[in-house]
């Protein structure tokens, strides 16, 4: 479990971005930020990654501090190294950890072959799509299987189907690995799609202002199920509450 | 049709502008020490290759070399620029005063402080080119992608294996630019630095040979020399061009 406590975030040019906002994230939970734009989604992720470092609250994890290694991050761009492999972007966070390629070559390959490009390992970005890059960073972020997966709208700049369908794999690989995920958005619906809990974040300035657990029945029929249907309303309807005039 | 026509064009461009030309030194029988036509240019090459063509290979032999040392010297000092304020503040007004002070005028004391007349030359030639890639090189290195050094952060990485991993390769494009244009300005800053050198009795190089043809009222052969400048211009920069699309090709081909 991961708590935040209290968190307040305050940028030296004086905007609040975050004020004492509290969340709990559990072990396995595959978690939603939503709410719209400068509602500090992503400044409660950098928190929770430890890029930025909180004005005033903590967050305590389950040994004290994150570690490095304990923690993937997934951008909102795929920032691949265009002059490194599939295979060498997804092996360089181990890499940095000091770990040799030997030593982990079956790690890399795993990763990869989790995202379904086991066949593109020696691949470099610029010959891939947008939808592969993006499984390649996802791929990144999973290598030496952190406790904590930090996804910041991955998929906000990829197309419709590339989108529906990484989410669904997405989906698969946190049902596989059991990783802890907490995913920004603003689509309610891929909050609903994904997520076992959805924060709902209200702006300005930004907190958490709804705390709801999905229903939502898990298998292949989740996109078109009733219950799913239901709960894109409930979310849609508490967002506008939380929304200033 | 119309993208060969546009390759073409250039070249009959410059042949029609070579014929009106040499039509009017006709015609008009202006004498060849006002202005010769591109034929007798062409026949005073002919006539003096071989002294030319040496003089060409010594600007070249200055020229590169000052290039590499321009290379070094610039990524050199953009690193360390890049690895402490204190030093970008100490090296980056002194880099611009070297930059804005014209070579022709502090060439002579280079030429007097340095007793080898080559060094002398490769000097100022460096001091010419060299900041293009010093200022490229050092806005590559704080451009790297915000999100690449968050990710290099939670990962640990030393400042070490930032910079060899990301910075650096980051920053190639940039280099390869600003190589480019200091390969021009190398040339340039070698021939002025030989028109220095020249009038001081340091025989070597084109400048010298055109200052010695202007002597001489060789116009003919000044302007072969002028020719040869020109082309050892442009095929730096066509050299330095390609050179940078194969190295990034190489470095992000799949």
């Amino acid at each position: 479990m991961i708590v935040v406590d209290g968190v307040s975030k305050t940028f030296p040019n004086g905007t609040v971005a975050l004020n004492n906002t509290s969340a709990k994230i559990g072990e396995g939970e595959f978690i939603a930020l939503l709410g719209p734009s400068g509602c500090g989604k992503s400044t409660l992720l950098r928190l929770l990654a430890g890029l930025e470092a909180p004005s005033g609250g903590q967050i305590i994890w389950p040994g004290g501090t994150a570690e490095p290694g304990d923690i993937g991050f997934v951008f909102q761009d795929a920032t691949l190294m265009p002059w490194m492999s599939a295979a060498e972007n997804v092996f360089l966070p181990l890499r940095l950890r000091g770990k040799s390629r030997s030593e982990t070559r079956d790690s890399v390959t795993a990763a990869l072959t989790q995202v379904g490009l086991a066949d593109f390992a020696d691949t470099k970005p610029a010959a891939l799509s947008g939808g592969m890059k993006m499984r390649v960073s996802i791929a990144r972020a999973l290598v030496g299987s952190p406790k904590l997966l930090l996804m910041d709208e991955p998929f906000a700049a990829l197309d419709e189907f590339t989108r529906f369908k990484l989410q669904a794999d997405l989906h698969e690989v946190w049902h596989r690995t059991g990783t802890t995920i907490v995913f920004v958005t603003h689509s309610i619906y891929e909050a609903a799609y994904l997520a076992t809990r959805v924060l709902v974040m209200s702006p300005r300035p930004g907190r958490v202002a709804a705390n709801i657990t999905s229903e939502v029945a898990e298998g292949p029929e989740r996109r078109t199920a009733a219950d799913y249907t239901a709960f894109v309303k409930q979310l849609s309807g508490v967002l506008r509450g939380v929304m200033p005039a | 049709m119309n993208r060969t026509l546009e390759r073409a064009a250039p070249f009959l461009f410059g042949l029609i502008g070579l014929g009106l030309w040499q039509g009017a030194v006709w015609w008009l029988q202006v004498p060849p020490y006002v202005l010769p036509g591109p034929i007798a240019i062409v026949a005073a090459y002919a006539g003096d290759y071989d002294v030319l063509n040496a003089a060409l290979l010594s600007t070249l032999t200055v020229t590169f070399v000052a290039l590499l040392v321009s290379a070094a010297l610039g990524v050199a000092l953009a690193l360390t620029m890049a690895a402490s304020n204190l030093a970008r503040a100490a090296i980056q007004p002194w880099a611009v005063i070297l930059q804005v002070t014209p070579v022709v005028a502090i060439a002579p004391l280079i030429i007097i402080w340095v007793n080898q007349p080559f060094m002398a030359l490769v000097v100022c030639a460096t001091i010419v080119a060299f900041f293009p890639v010093l200022s490229n090189t050092a806005a590559g290195l704080v451009a790297t992608p915000p999100e690449l050094l968050d990710l290099f952060r939670l990962n640990g990485a030393t400042r070490w294996q930032t910079l060899i991993l990301l910075r650096l390769p980051a920053a190639l494009p940039y280099f390869l630019a600003g190589l480019r244009i200091s390969g021009t300005l190398a040339l340039v800053g070698a021939v002025v630095a030989e028109f220095v050198a020249g009038s001081g009795g340091f025989a070597s190089g084109l400048a010298y040979r055109i200052l010695e043809a202007g002597y001489r009222l060789e116009i003919p052969r000044m302007f072969a020399a002028l020719v040869l400048l020109a082309l050892a211009g442009m095929a730096i920069y066509g050299a330095l061009g390609l050179f940078s699309r194969l190295m990034l090709r190489r470095r992000d081909a799949a």
